[in-house]
């Protein structure tokens, strides 16, 4: 288990390293001077510039410029924001948690609704519910997310007035940030009212990041079932006169979730990607929209910074996930 | 003497046809294709989205980029205050909603075009290259795939075009470079399985130069999958292009892009709701057109499914 464990992790290392490559690379490749980029300044006297260069390290040789970055990186140092002057990781820490919740709660909604309708759209198969099912799965595949959010904001916000435009919370409230989730946070104030409009905030966002991996995953859990349904075992299951519902839920659902569990795993990458359109609609404080602000304000060391910090967190979720699969299944782990 | 011994194994010959001919892969490919209803209209969608696409300079009621000041936020016909003249409405400075969403179907198809074909191009390449000679190429180029893997598409798409600057071109560029990973990792997944059959053996004991085995001989082999991945390409690439449009990294206002389109008409959602549900159901359809094809094609092309 220990080397399983261990085997993946290392594996892990080279991609980290290609990443923060990357990430280095990428900024060296800004059109215009680093210098100018970074201080702004415009006709900077030579002496000044060759000062600056050495201040900044970038008079030495590539590599080492590379080794510095990565040491910087591996003790936490992720340069100054050009805008804020604040560090990056400080930033990036203190908006991750609404990221984190935002897409928890969606690939809950997905998972909540996917699987039970995958599951009966592969039992009813070739019904008017598979049919309807899988037409619906596949059009949320498809779906521009930022024009599906405008289009529940016109319908729900500002129709019916049933949800908030934007934001996390509204303003009369204002809780502590503990956890830095927002449900979480107001329930431990005791803020009941606070707990509901941070929940009537949560919920267009949330149907909205978590359309792409609904769809994927009544999709997998469709075609999952289906393979399982047509095994030996599930007919000797239903000869011995097992009813129904045991079938299902018991001998083909537990090994049909094994494909199913790798794809919601693999869909955090598609969350975060998400959430940069996601969070710019629906103005949520998260690190997606911060990125696209730092875009937009030529911020280009938190950009570099939070790059590397989202692709770290997404290598480390599906890191987690390999591990976890390999702990709950045997025939994997001993593959290798 | 080769020609001789071809001639007398050709199961073609006159005694035997009647007994069993293989049907022609075309043949075979079409009737499974045909039974998939989803597959034949989304095939139906995209041609007609292709015919306005290639004739919007003629069969657009207007010019794109012509204001008419006296017609600013014109409802659709069928609303109260709509006209004839602009069937689907104007936008907020007076040009003609479906005109620019014609025009915008020209370069939704281009970007599908030139994204898929250089993604396409790069990854087959990489994944011939790793596949065949395997060893400390394939070790290189496969570590360099999952880095890009490893990031969320969309922020790569983001942080590229971010880089090269906002525009289509660079939209194009960064989308492109996102997908290739997807390519390469089928091409040489195909190749692993093709390179040590005997046909393959054969040719190379004939002689076949690498080139020749890799581009001649196993190629047409692995084209299956591809076909599939590079119709779905289209819709990723029209989808990450709209997305990068609205977020203002790709192509800029005037532009008739339809991601481009939304954003810029971002502030007139609520008075003239027209405005922004045009190109989405555009991008939409075109992009659920191209799953459909994608997902018939995979049912129709691998045998694996065939009944």
């Amino acid at each position: 288990m220990l080397r399983f464990i261990l085997t993946r992790v290392s594996l892990v290392i080279p991609t980290f390293l290609g990443i923060t490559f990357l990430t280095f690379i990428l900024i060296r490749l800004v059109p215009g001077d680093p210098i100018e980029v970074r201080v702004g300044e415009r006709g900077i006297a030579p002496e000044r510039l060759a000062a600056l260069r050495h201040e900044l390290g970038l008079d030495r040789p590539l590599w080492q410029q590379f080794l510095d970055y990565v040491g910087n990186v591996l003790s936490g140092d992720f340069g100054l924001s050009l805008v804020t002057h604040n560090s990056v990781l400080s930033e990036f820490i203190a908006l991750f948690p609404a990221t984190l919740e935002l897409a928890m709660c969606a690939m809950l909604f997905a998972t909540l609704v996917g699987l039970p309708a995958g599951i009966l759209a592969a039992v009813k198969r070739g019904s008017l519910f598979d049919h309807g099912v899988m037409g619906i799965s596949l059009t949320g595949y498809s779906m521009p997310i930022f024009w599906w959010g405008l289009l529940l904001i016109l319908f729900f916000s500002v129709g019916l007035g049933w949800t908030p435009v934007s934001g996390r919370l509204d303003l009369i409230h204002y809780v502590e940030p503990v956890t830095g989730f927002m449900l979480i946070d107001t329930l431990m104030a005791g803020e009941y009212e606070a707990f509901r409009s941070a929940l009537g905030h949560l919920v267009l966002p949330t149907i909205v990041l978590g359309t792409v991996p609904l769809a994927v995953v009544a999709r997998m859990t469709r075609s999952a079932m289906l393979e399982v349904l047509g095994e030996d075992y599930i007919r000797t299951a239903r000869a011995k006169g097992l009813d129904s519902g045991r079938v299902i839920g018991m001998h083909a659902l537990r090994n049909a979730l094994i494909p199913v569990v790798t794809v919601i795993g693999l869909q955090v990458g598609t969350l975060l990607g998400g959430a940069i359109l996601t969070e710019t609609i629906f103005s949520w404080p998260g690190v997606g929209k911060w990125l696209i602000e730092s875009i937009n304000r030529r911020d280009y060391p938190a950009l570099q910074g939070g790059v590397l910090l989202i692709a770290t967190s997404v290598i480390l979720v599906n890191l987690l996930v390999d591990v976890l699969y390999g702990v709950l299944n045997p025939r994997i782990r001993h593959a290798r | 003497m080769s020609a001789e011994f071809s001639t007398n194994a050709d199961p073609a010959t006159p005694e035997t046809v009647a007994v069993s001919r293989p049907p022609h892969p075309l043949t075979e490919f079409w009737y499974h294709f045909r039974q998939n209803k989803g597959a034949l209209a989304g095939l139906v969608v995209i041609l007609m989205i292709a015919t306005i696409a290639v004739l919007a300079g003629v069969i657009a009621p207007h010019d794109p980029d012509i204001q008419y000041r006296d017609a600013i936020l014109t409802p659709p016909v069928w609303q109260e205050g709509g006209s004839w003249t602009y069937i689907l409405g104007t936008d907020d400075i007076g040009r003609d909603m479906l005109s620019r969403l014609m025009y915008g179907a020209r370069l939704s198809m281009m970007i599908g075009l030139i994204v898929v074909t250089l993604s396409l191009a790069v990854g087959l390449g990489l994944g011939l290259l790793a596949g065949f000679f395997g060893g400390i190429a394939d070790v290189l180029i496969m570590r360099a795939m999952d880095i890009l893997l490893a990031l969320p598409s969309l922020l790569l798409a983001v942080v590229v075009a971010a880089i090269l600057g906002p525009g289509l071109v660079n939209a194009m560029l960064a989308v492109s470079v996102v997908v290739i990973p997807h390519y390469a990792r089928l091409t040489r997944a195909a190749v692993l399985a093709e390179v040590n059959k005997d046909y393959v053996v054969a040719s190379r004991v004939a002689g076949a130069g690498p080139l020749r085995l890799m581009l001649i001989v196993v190629l047409p082999n692995c084209l299956a999958p591809l076909i599939v991945q590079a119709t779905l390409g289209f819709s990723t690439a029209i989808l990450d292009a709209a997305a990068l449009g609205f977020l203002g990294l790709g192509a800029q206002p005037p532009t008739p892009e339809w991601g481009t389109m939304l954003a810029s008409s971002l502030q007139f959602l609520q008075r003239a709701p027209w405005v922004v549900t045009w190109p989405g159901i555009a991008i939409l359809v075109t992009v659920l057109a191209f799953n459909l094809l994608g997902d018939g094609l995979r049912d129709a092309l691998d045998p694996k499914l065939k009944r």
